[in-house]
C-alpha cells in the first residue's frame, strides 16, 4: 500500500514506543516505591520491637545502696524472638561504664532523650545491627547514676521480608508493564484505525469517482480530509477541463472535417472526369485517415490510462460480443459481409474493464472488416479452455504477408500488404495493452484456408 | 425518407442536406435545439440526425428529454468524439445509434436502414414496380407469391434504379452508390452486382438493360 509513498517514520510504532516508555517509567516507581514501603514498615516494626525491648530493661534498673542492680526480663527478649532467627546483643552502661552486655556494641551518635528510644544502623561483628538506645536516671548510694540500655538485633529477617515483598514488587510491576504494553498495541490500532479506514476507503474508489470524501472521521482527521477534498476539487476541475477543451478541440476540428468529405463526396457524385474523381477520392481518403489516426491515438491514450487504474467489474463476454457485432452489422453490410457470432449458449464471465475489452474487440472486428474482401464472412468465435475465455477473430482477408504478432502490434506498425487500406498502425498495439492490462494474452496467425485469425484470451470470472 | 437533422455548423448542414438529397432524401435544417422543437412540432421525421454540441444546450440532454417524451421518432448521433468512453455513454442516453465525424454517407446510409428496421418493421416502405414489390427495410423483392432476399449491394443497386425508372445510370454513378468511396474498385466491379441482381430478377416483368458504352437501366417488358 506504500505506492510511490516515502516512508518517514510510524505513527504506530512510536505510539507504541512512547507509551512502552511511560508504562516502564511507572512500572519501576511502582517497584521502588512498594520496596521502600515495605522496606519502612518493616524496619518500623523492628524499630518498635527493639524500642520496648530497651524500654522494658531500663524500667527494671533498680539503684541500690551499693550498686546497679539489674534484672533482665525475659519477655524483653522474647519479644525480640518473636521477629526471627536473629541474633540480640545488649550493652548496659552507668555513667558510661559498660556493667553488662557486650562492651563493644556501638552507641548512637544523636544525644538520648530519657525513655523515647533512639533507633540507628551500626556494623557489628560483621553484622549489620538495628539498635535502640535509652537512657534514665538511678539513685544508686544517693547519687544519681546515668544508665544507658543498648538493644539491637540482626536485620537477616527483615532483609528476608524485604526480599520477599521487593519480589512481589517486581513481579507486580512486570505483570502492571506487560498489560500496559498490550494496551499501547491495541490503543495505537484504535487510534490510527480511522485513518486505515479513511485510506482504504479513498484507494478503493474507481479512476472517474472524484467525489469529496464525505465519511465521518475524527476531529484530528478534518484538516487533512479538508486538504484530501479541496485537492479532490482541484482535480477534479483541471480534468473536465482537460475534457472540455478534448471535447471542444475534437468538435472544432472534426466537424470542418465532415464538412469536407461530404462535400468531397457531392463532387464526386457529380463529377465526371476521372482524374478529378481520383483527387476527390484521396481527399475522402486523407480525411478518414487524420480523423481515425486522432481517433485511435486517443483510444490509445484511453486505453493505457485505463490500464493502470481499477474499474474491473463482472462481464458477460457472449453479451459483449453481440453489442460489437450488432454496432458492426451496417458497416460489415455495406461490403456483403457476414458478420457472425460463434458463442456458448450460457454466459462467459470474465472479471475486467468493460470498455478496455471492448475496445480490444472493436478493433479486431474493424481489422477484420477492413481488410476483408466482400462476400466474405468474418467470425467472432468465443470459447472457454482451461480456465480462460478464449476470443477469435477470423476472417477471409488478405492474411499477414508473412508477418507475426511482434510486428503487427508494435506502435504505428502495419502490415506491408495493407497499402491500398485505411489504418493508423495503432489498433492492434491498442489491442496488445488490453491483454496486457486484462492479464490475458494476445496472438494473431494466419489462419488455414485463408485469412487472419486473431486471439485475445483473457483469465475466467 | 425525411429526416431533422439537428446541427449548428452551416457548412456542415448544407453538405449533409444536399448530400442526402442526392440520395432522394428531404432534409429539415435545425440550427438549435429550439429550432428542433419547433420543426418537431409541425412535421412528422423518419429520423433525427443530431449534433452533440449545439449552442442553446447540449444535444444529450434532447436526448433524454426526446426519450422521456415518449417520442419514438429515432436518433442518430453525430459525434466529433471517438473516444470508446464516449460511446457507451451516448448509447446510454438513448441513441439509436451513432456516427463519428467525419462520416462516411454510405454508412450512415446502412446505420439509417439498420435502425428504421429495428424500429419499425417494413410494412410502410414498400415500393413497386411492374408486378415486381420491393421491401427495402426487409431486404426482400416479392413477384407473386414469390419472395427472394436481397444482399446489401443488390438492395442498394436496385434502389438506385428504382428511384428513376427507365433513366440510365452509367456505371460511375452506380460504383458511387454501392461503394464505399474509400473502397478502391473499377467501374467494372458493378458488372458482378448488376448479374447477381438480375438473377434475382429473373421471373418477374422487370429487367435490368444494358445500355452499351453507358450504362444501365430498370425497364419492364
Amino acid at each position: 500500500m506504500s505506492h510511490g509513498a516515502q516512508i518517514g517514520g510510524s505513527i504506530r510504532r512510536r505510539l507504541v514506543l512512547q507509551l512502552l516508555v511511560v508504562a516502564a517509567i511507572l512500572s519501576g516507581l511502582l517497584y521502588f516505591t512498594v520496596r521502600s514501603v515495605a522496606d519502612q514498615a518493616v524496619e518500623a516494626t523492628q524499630d518498635s520491637i527493639l524500642g520496648s525491648a530497651a524500654i522494658a530493661i531500663a524500667e527494671e534498673l533498680r539503684g541500690g545502696d551499693e550498686a546497679l542492680v539489674i534484672d533482665i526480663p525475659y519477655a524483653a527478649f522474647s519479644m525480640l524472638g518473636a521477629v526471627g532467627e536473629d541474633r540480640v546483643f545488649y550493652r548496659i552502661l552507668a555513667d558510661d561504664r559498660t556493667e553488662t552486655g557486650y562492651a563493644d556494641l556501638p552507641l548512637p551518635q544523636r544525644p538520648l532523650s530519657g525513655l523515647s528510644a533512639i533507633y540507628y544502623s551500626a556494623s557489628y561483628d560483621d553484622a549489620d545491627l538495628r539498635l535502640a538506645a535509652v537512657e534514665r536516671s538511678v539513685l544508686v548510694a544517693g547519687a544519681n547514676v546515668r544508665v544507658v540500655v543498648v538493644v539491637g538485633q540482626t536485620r537477616t529477617a527483615k532483609q528476608a521480608i524485604v526480599g520477599r515483598m521487593a519480589n512481589r514488587a517486581a513481579a507486580l510491576g512486570l505483570g502492571f508493564f506487560a498489560i500496559a504494553a498490550a494496551l499501547a498495541v491495541l490503543t495505537a490500532r484504535s487510534v490510527l484505525a480511522p485513518l486505515a479506514n479513511l485510506a482504504e476507503a479513498v484507494g478503493r474508489r474507481g479512476p472517474q469517482d472524484l467525489r469529496p470524501v464525505t465519511r465521518p472521521v475524527p476531529l484530528e482527521l478534518v484538516p487533512f480530509v479538508a486538504a484530501l477534498n479541496g485537492f479532490i476539487g482541484r482535480l477534479g476541475v483541471a480534468l473536465s477541463r482537460t475534457e472540455t477543451f478534448i471535447a471542444e478541440a475534437a468538435h472544432h476540428i472534426r466537424t470542418p472535417l465532415a464538412t469536407v468529405r461530404a462535400q468531397a463526396e457531392i463532387a464526386l457524385r457529380q463529377a465526371g472526369d476521372d482524374r478529378i474523381r481520383a483527387t476527390l477520392r484521396s481527399v475522402i481518403r486523407a480525411v478518414d485517415d487524420s480523423a481515425r489516426s486522432a481517433g485511435q491515438l486517443l483510444d490509445h491514450a484511453t486505453v493505457v490510462y485505463r490500464s493502470d487504474q481499477r474499474a474491473d467489474e463482472d462481464i458477460d463476454l457472449g453479451a459483449l460480443v453481440e453489442a460489437v457485432l450488432r454496432s458492426f452489422a451496417p458497416t460489415a453490410e455495406l461490403k456483403d459481409i457476414a458478420l457472425t457470432a460463434d458463442r456458448p449458449e450460457q454466459p462467459v464471465k470474465v472479471w475486467g474493464d468493460r470498455l478496455l475489452i471492448e475496445s480490444a474487440l472493436r478493433n479486431l472486428v474493424d481489422n477484420a472488416i477492413k481488410y476483408s474482401p466482400p462476400d466474405t464472412e468474418v467470425t467472432v468465435e468465443l470459447r472457454e479452455a482451461k480456465l480462460r475465455a478464449i476470443l477469435r477473430v477470423l476472417d477471409r482477408g488478405r492474411g499477414l504477408a508473412g508477418m507475426d504478432a511482434s510486428g503487427l502490434t508494435g506502435r504505428f506498425k502495419r502490415g506491408a500488404n495493407v497499402e491500398d487500406v485505411i489504418g493508423s498502425g495503432l489498433g492492434l498495439t491498442i489491442v496488445r495493452e488490453v491483454a496486457r492490462a486484462q492479464r490475458g494474452t494476445f496472438k494473431i496467425s494466419q489462419r488455414k484456408g485463408g485469412g487472419t485469425c486473431a486471439e485475445l484470451s483473457i483469465p475466467l470470472r | 425518407m425525411r429526416f431533422l437533422l439537428i446541427e449548428d455548423n452551416a457548412d456542415l448542414a448544407r453538405s449533409v442536406q444536399t448530400r442526402l438529397s442526392l440520395d432522394g432524401h428531404g432534409v429539415d435544417w435545425a440550427a438549435s435545439l429550439s429550432q428542433a422543437e419547433d420543426h418537431l412540432a409541425t412535421a412528422g421525421y423518419d429520423l433525427i440526425l443530431l449534433d452533440i454540441m449545439l449552442p442553446d444546450g447540449d444535444g444529450r440532454d434532447f436526448l433524454s428529454a426526446h426519450r422521456r417524451a415518449r417520442r419514438d421518432t429515432p436518433v442518430i448521433v453525430m459525434t466529433a468524439r471517438s473516444a470508446v468512453t464516449d460511446r457507451v455513454a451516448l448509447l446510454d442516453t438513448g441513441a439509436d445509434d451513432y456516427v463519428t465525424k467525419p462520416f462516411d454517407f454510405s454508412e450512415l446510409e446502412a446505420r439509417v436502414r439498420a435502425v428504421l428496421r429495428r424500429r419499425a418493421g417494413s410494412a410502410q416502405t414498400l415500393q413497386s414496380f411492374a408486378d415486381l414489390t420491393f421491401d427495402p427495410l426487409g431486404a426482400k423483392i416479392s413477384v407473386g407469391s414469390q419472395s427472394r432476399e436481397l444482399r446489401s449491394r443488390e438492395l442498394r443497386l436496385l434502389e438506385v434504379l428504382l428511384s428513376a425508372p427507365e433513366r440510365i445510370f452509367s456505371k460511375g454513378q452506380l460504383c458511387d452508390r454501392l461503394f464505399s468511396a474509400t473502397e478502391a474498385v473499377t467501374d467494372n466491379a458493378i458488372e458482378v452486382y448488376v448479374g447477381r441482381l438480375r438473377r434475382k430478377l429473373e421471373g418477374s416483368r422487370a429487367r435490368i438493360e444494358t445500355v452499351r458504352g453507358v450504362g444501365y437501366r430498370l425497364t419492364q417488358t
